[in-house]
């Protein structure tokens, strides 16, 4: 076999302007599932941030059931409308620390609804830190050309960041 | 670059549900196997048990963890004829990813790792053994709890070399 199966379309690194999130546009729709990987910290004055993860700039007909550790105990939530997940390392986080998020979404380019997978982690040199699993539908037959992670209001991705977008072809 | 992952097959479902489908004639010039499920269960929710090389012999056990949306869970199962490897909800789509270590070598039993994604029913990370020493060259995905594996479900089977 010649061809590359898992092939990079994108990758964003943020420099020293923070941003508010992590944007890929323009998705082509030649491949057979897209695989997002993303090292992220934010700059909220906390420790942790949850994040949003968002297909064509939509904010509704998402839903999404979860499985979170947080080095203490475990838990399980659902939720609708926006896919939200906790744990982006911030400012007073271990320094130097980023969160780690795998995110899978197969047949993105077709005419069903789209179903899709979250593994994101982050570690932290104290009590809490973040696992979380979670599982996600967004009810929308529309392929999907952009896919975007958020964290909300002002809070922004910080200098190192960095989120690649892979497109994974079938035989 | 060496290709490290390449495809070996893929199955969509056309024209009719089905009870299951089967990847066969699985080379074994791979180190592990990845298969990547978009999976619509069509009557009730479904477990998706998985076997290798027809075996229906209890030569399986299966251990898992998973959140149903307000509570976390784990069990475990031994002496099955099946791996339950997800559990999706009716009527919604669903995906499962599944990798499979070592599948080719003759000497030792085989693991594989799931990661079930039903949005309606539960997340969940699956883990499952078979005890044989075979090799495996066929893979059987079967649906269960009376539902079939609706139109336009996906199935893609990697294999992934060592370097």
């Amino acid at each position: 076999m010649s061809y590359t199966t898992y092939k990079k379309i994108a990758s964003v690194t943020v420099g020293v302007t923070s941003q508010l999130s992590l944007d890929f546009t323009n998705i082509p729709a030649t491949y057979t599932d897209l695989l997002l990987l993303a090292s992220t910290r934010d700059d909220r004055g906390a420790d942790f941030t949850a994040m949003t993860l968002q297909f064509n700039d939509a904010t509704t007909n998402f839903s999404w059931r979860s499985l979170i550790g947080n080095g203490t105990s475990a838990a399980s939530y659902n939720g609708t409308n926006t896919t939200i997940f906790d744990g982006n390392n911030a400012t007073n986080s271990t320094t130097s620390t980023f969160s780690s998020v795998y995110i899978y979404i197969p047949n993105y380019a077709g005419s069903t609804n789209k179903s899709f997978y979250v593994d994101a982690v982050s570690e932290n040199n104290a009590t809490l830190a973040w696992t979380n699993l979670l599982a996600g539908l967004w009810s929308n037959t529309a392929a999907i050309t952009k896919v975007s992670l958020l964290l909300s209001g002002t809070i922004k991705f910080v200098q190192h960041s960095s989120a690649t977008l892979y497109g994974i072809r079938k035989s | 670059m060496p290709a490290t992952y390449e495809p070996i097959g893929a199955i969509k479902v056309l024209g009719s549900a089905v009870s299951n489908i089967t990847f066969s004639s699985i080379p074994t010039n791979y180190t592990d196997l990845i298969l990547v499920c978009n999976i619509y269960p069509n009557t009730n929710s479904s477990n998706m048990r998985m076997t290798y090389n027809s075996d229906s012999g209890s030569n399986y056990s299966v251990t898992y963890l998973g959140g149903n949306g307000s509570t976390p869970e784990s069990g475990r199962a031994s002496n099955q004829t099946s791996m339950d490897m997800a559990y999706l909800g009716s009527n919604t789509w669903g995906n499962v990813i599944i990798q499979i270590q070592n599948y080719s070598n003759a000497t030792t039993s085989k693991t594989a790792i799931s990661r079930s994604n039903g949005s309606s029913v539960l997340t969940a990370l699956y883990v499952g053994l078979w005890r044989s020493n075979a090799a495996i060259n066929s893979i059987t995905l079967t649906s269960s709890q009376g539902s079939n594996i609706a139109v336009d479900s996906t199935f893609s089977l990697y294999g992934i070399k060592a370097a």
